[in-house]
């Protein structure tokens, strides 16, 4: 059974939905890559699923459940964890606060998560008390994507997670991601950077205006010239 | 040395009992706005109910003829705030969130809250009558009187008993305050929400639990608040319209949504207000022998005249919103 | 096609429903007036149709500006203050005194002050920046300050002493309402320059800061006001009671007749300053001050002069509400700083706009005067109430209840509490919304 699926989802934000019927499966060991152009519904797609958008129509399967319209803070608990594009750390609190606040919802010890994360990002553990707010950008990337991991999800959705990056964080973000998958960690992921993202994704979605239009591994869809030709930037 | 002493007695003292008390009401105040995103303009009335729930409380201890070595108002403290602590989650619950729900707009929510006021206000008047109360009808004030012979004083530094109290209180709340802003999760649930009220949802932060302890700790806090101010001075209805600019001030000088700020800005404009409207001529009487032939000071050389005391407060809001709107923190603006 | 469809059919139930509306509150008054007496409700017409224009230069501030003011207690004490001035009669014994001569001085060391200040500003000029340039600015200010005081303080004590205060011009007093507008203006002016900028939130804050300001000002210049111990009587634009007895009219018909002409005069300025507001509205200067009401950011980006054009609006509502508060100073022929209250003199208005329909003048004016009568009528109910209550408890054994007459005032209080508390939830555009006309 895939870990999370989604069966013909509408939804929006009230007025003309965004999302015309998407459908999707990822297991726990994909890496689960979402493109498309501007508008196509990408973003909109992760935040229905977490519970930020009104679904009018369709399934979203976790775990066994329809999660659809469900509470985000209801969904933390059960296995999931969002990374927002922007404003996605507490740029008042110390690197480590955020972390905690990653693992609010968890009632063990959740220090040996924080060891984990404080490994794959040594830099962090260096800054650890110093307030996120001042840390740089692909700092506090990795902040955020800390946070998100501190509750041990079973899928990790990201949206646009190298969007204003530099070349050197963007590969440290994604290779940081396909260690954690390799973790077992399931991911889901919108990324701009189309083409470098692909390359290592299980199960690329390409997604326009709302719909499913091209579904396949990622070097597949790289490949094909007609993807590559309306979506790639040939 | 007497000039010394005076000063400590009017300004030191005083700008202190003052400051404890904008300093606790601004706390709440930023926290509402810090979580809700609204200025909840009926803080000064949630203040003096507080202070009337602790009133009926005190005279019914004294009614069943129960003797304390403390002041009466102090010790129904603890019940009092809890009291307060629910009327004021009965507050949101009952005019606030269903607003909320509706998805209004901070301004509607600030008219609500003026609404509140307003049936506070009323309530109050209604119940209670528009007259001043104090807490001590049964009881004496005690005075500590420090004698400063000894320094060369001719008077005493005096200071009363539930002043004494007052600062013991106000600094063991502000201590528990930080612990539980720093070390509880709780409190830095709450710290997360002011900062990014969606990331934390997204986080997995419970948003409604920490939006009702918001409402308990700013309903406690109100009540010590105006507890204070009615045992320093007097209770009555008309407490609340008085305090609620200046405790706006103190929350916007240090930093909507910072609650140290809001301690350091009671603190401020306290201090402010005290020293505006102190005569310095007692103080520097001295300089007077130094000051050449026919020239002398002044009568009295108060900055503000004792009427306009409320206006400092207003003054110090105005300049810091046109000036710096964020505050000393840099807190929410626009 | 179809919204000039949904247009026409929309006009019809609001226009129906406002029209019934009105119908209502025409039956209220006459109700009101068969059980108070006819001298009363004409007393509560008079000051509800004050009321209503006042509330009409809230609704260009909020209604069609979005701009949150508080400071409308301190606009009616400007105007009450202003009317005092220019039409109460000449203080002689102020004119043959030192009194002018020094308030000359007085005035000159404010122009100075005002000088060094604008001096300061440009010390920028002589190569002063930064730190340096805002420390003279301050000191200016301060020199400024003192040198004011200096001149004040003696003259404001001499003529406390000798003439009491300086008394009025002894004008008509529809010129007083005329000036209470313009020193309104002048003063609106000046708040809107510094303070429009803000937030809605922060600048009903400080509006509510400059009101207190003001009051605290008006009610400590003694020598201009006479400060707490009132100016009274003032003058009537039509006759008064007395000289309608003196005429030969009975003792009740006098004040019957006295107040239907003030009435009639209120209504009159009234009317005009509708039609004034409603023709403004309509025209493309109301179009653009809903573009910048509705999206200013949009509004600014197309070119428009947002913060000037929320001046205009500021200064605009503000005049009305000046000549408003005069009309109330000349109508209860007494003015009292002392006796103006936020509750009664800025939160009411606001209950009143948004409980009539903010940014509907027919909306509005119907607000304010339920919202008045509601206020009136709680004092008197209240009291029926505790009375019987009283007499209830009173053969419990429990004594009767104290103060009835005070606390019945405060039911008022109470009453216009719960009246916004209703309004938000269950009507929170207001009894008549507002239209929104669609072009095309």
């Amino acid at each position: 059974m895939p870990l999370i699926e989604l069966k013909h989802v509408v939804g929006g934000y009230g007025g003309a939905p965004i999302l015309n019927g998407v459908d999707m499966a990822i297991e726990a060991s994909d890496i689960g890559v979402i493109v498309g152009p501007n508008g196509a519904g990408k973003s909109t797609t992760l935040k229905a699923i977490f519970g930020l958008l009104r679904v009018t129509g369709g399934t979203i399967e976790f775990g066994g459940e329809n999660i659809a319209n469900s509470l985000p803070d209801k969904l933390v608990p059960k296995g999931l964890s969002f990374v927002p594009q922007e404003k996605n750390v507490f740029t008042s609190m110390t690197v480590e606060e955020n972390l905690e606040m990653g693992a609010f919802t968890r009632t063990d010890d959740f220090r040996p998560t924080m060891d984990w994360v404080y490994s794959m990002f040594p830099v962090l553990a260096e800054k650890r008390r110093q307030p996120a707010g001042e840390l740089s950008g692909g700092q506090r990337q990795m902040v955020a994507m800390g946070r998100a991991l501190m509750s041990k999800p079973k899928l990790l959705m990201l949206d646009e997670p190298s969007a204003g990056l530099s070349p050197r964080y963007v590969i440290e973000i994604f290779e940081t991601i396909v260690r954690v998958n390799k973790e077992g960690v399931g991911i889901l992921m919108v990324e701009q950077n189309a083409r470098q993202a692909l390359a290592f994704a299980s199960k690329g979605f390409v997604l326009a205006q709302g719909q499913n239009r091209f579904t396949g591994t990622g070097p597949e869809l790289i490949a094909d010239p007609e993807v590559a030709k309306s979506f790639l930037g040939g | 040395m007497d000039e010394l002493i005076f000063f400590i007695n009017r300004v030191l003292i005083s700008g202190t009992v003052l400051g404890s008390i904008y300093a606790l009401g601004a706390v709440g105040v930023t926290l509402i706005f810090g979580i809700l995103r609204f200025a909840h303009f009926a803080h000064g009335d949630m203040m003096t109910m507080g202070a009337f729930v602790a009133f009926v409380l005190a005279a019914a201890m004294t009614a069943m003829g129960i003797v304390t070595p403390l002041p009466a108002g102090f010790v129904v403290l603890p019940l009092a705030m809890i009291i307060t602590a629910v009327l004021a989650l009965g507050l949101d619950k009952g005019f606030y969130a269903p607003l909320r729900q509706r998805g209004a707009k901070p301004v509607t929510l600030l008219i609500a809250s003026i609404g509140v006021t307003l049936m506070i206000q009323g309530l109050t008047r209604l119940i209670f009558g528009s007259g001043t109360r104090t807490f001590f009808d049964t009881e004496s004030k005690d005075i500590f009187r420090i004698d400063m012979s000894w320094a060369g004083g001719s008077r005493p530094i005096s200071i009363t008993e539930p002043q004494v109290i007052m600062f013991i209180v106000t600094a063991l709340i502000v201590v528990a305050l930080h612990l539980f802003l720093t070390r509880s999760r709780l409190g830095k649930a709450m710290r997360a929400m002011a900062d990014n009220a969606a990331l934390a949802q997204v986080s997995g932060i419970n948003t409604a639990l920490v939006v009702r302890v918001t409402w308990v700790i700013a309903g406690a806090l109100a009540c010590v608040a105006g507890t204070m101010l009615a045992l320093d001075v007097a209770l009555m209805p008309d407490l609340a319209f008085n305090i609620v600019l200046p405790i706006f001030a103190a929350a916007i000088v240090g930093g909507l949504g910072h609650a140290y700020g809001a301690i350091v800005g009671g603190f401020l404009i306290a201090f402010a207000e005290t020293m505006a409207v102190f005569n310095w001529t007692a103080v520097l009487r001295p300089i007077n022998g130094l000051l050449p032939e026919g020239m002398a000071l002044p009568a009295n050389l108060a900055l503000v005249p004792t009427e306009y005391k409320l206006t400092v407060a207003f003054v110090i809001l105005v300049i810091t919103l046109l000036v710096r709107p964020t505050g000393i923190f840099k807190g929410a603006s626009t | 096609m179809s919204a000039a469809a949904t247009t026409s059919k929309g006009w019809d139930s609001p226009l129906r429903r406002g029209l019934m509306l009105f119908a209502a509150m025409f039956l209220i008054v006459v109700v009101v007036g068969v059980t108070q007496g006819t001298a009363s409700m004409l007393l509560i017409l008079v000051q509800a149709t004050a009321f209503a224009l006042i509330a009409l230069g809230l609704n260009i501030q909020w209604g069609y500006g979005g701009l949150f003011n508080f400071a409308i207690m301190g606009f009616l004490m400007v105007g009450g203050a202003s009317t005092v001035f220019l039409s109460y009669p000449v203080n002689p014994e102020f004119w043959n005194s030192d009194g002018p001569m020094m308030l000359g001085r007085a005035l000159l060391a404010f122009l100075a002050g005002l000088v060094l200040v604008l001096l300061a500003r440009q010390s920028h000029r002589i190569g002063l920046r930064g730190a340096w340039k805002t420390t003279l600015v301050v000191l200016a200010w301060f020199a400024g300050y003192l040198i004011y005081r200096s001149q004040i303080d003696p003259a404001a004590a001499y003529i406390e002493s000798t003439a009491g205060f300086v008394g009025g011009l002894g004008l008509h007093p529809v010129l007083g309402w005329a000036f209470g507008g313009l020193v309104s203006a002048f003063i609106a002016f000046f708040i809107g320059k510094i303070s429009l900028g803000l937030r809605t939130d922060y600048l009903a804050i400080a509006t509510i800061g400059i009101s207190e300001i003001l009051r605290a000002l008006i009610k400590n210049m003694d020598w201009l006001t006479r400060g707490t111990m009132t100016v009274s009587p003032m003058p009537w634009p039509t006759p008064l009671p007395q000289q309608l007895q003196a005429m030969g009219s009975s003792i009740p018909e006098s004040f019957v007749l006295a107040r239907v002409w003030f009435l009639v005069l209120a209504v009159i300025i009234l009317v005009g300053a509708f039609i004034i507001v409603e023709r403004a509205y309509g025209g493309p200067w109301g179009r653009m001050m809903r573009a910048i009401r509705d999206n200013h950011i949009a509004a600014s980006s197309m070119g428009k002069d947002v913060t000037g054009r929320q001046l205009e609006l500021f200064i605009f509502g503000s005049v009305l509400m000046g000549i408003g508060g005069a009309i109330l100073a000349t109508f209860t022929q007494i003015f009292d700083p002392s006796g103006y209250q936020p509750i009664n003199h800025t939160f009411m208005i606001w209950v009143m706009v948004i409980v009539g329909g903010a940014g509907n003048n027919w909306g509005v004016v119907l607000g304010s005067f339920l919202i008045y009568i509601v206020w009136i009528i709680s004092d008197p109910l209240a009291q029926l109430i505790f009375l019987n209550l009283s007499s209830v408890t009173d053969s419990l054994g429990w004594g009767a209840i104290p103060e009835i007459e005070s606390r019945s005032l405060q039911m008022r209080v109470f009453v216009l509490g719960v009246v916004i508390t209703i309004a938000l939830r269950y009507a929170p555009k207001g009894l008549i919304p507002e239209v929104v006309r669609r072009e095309g």
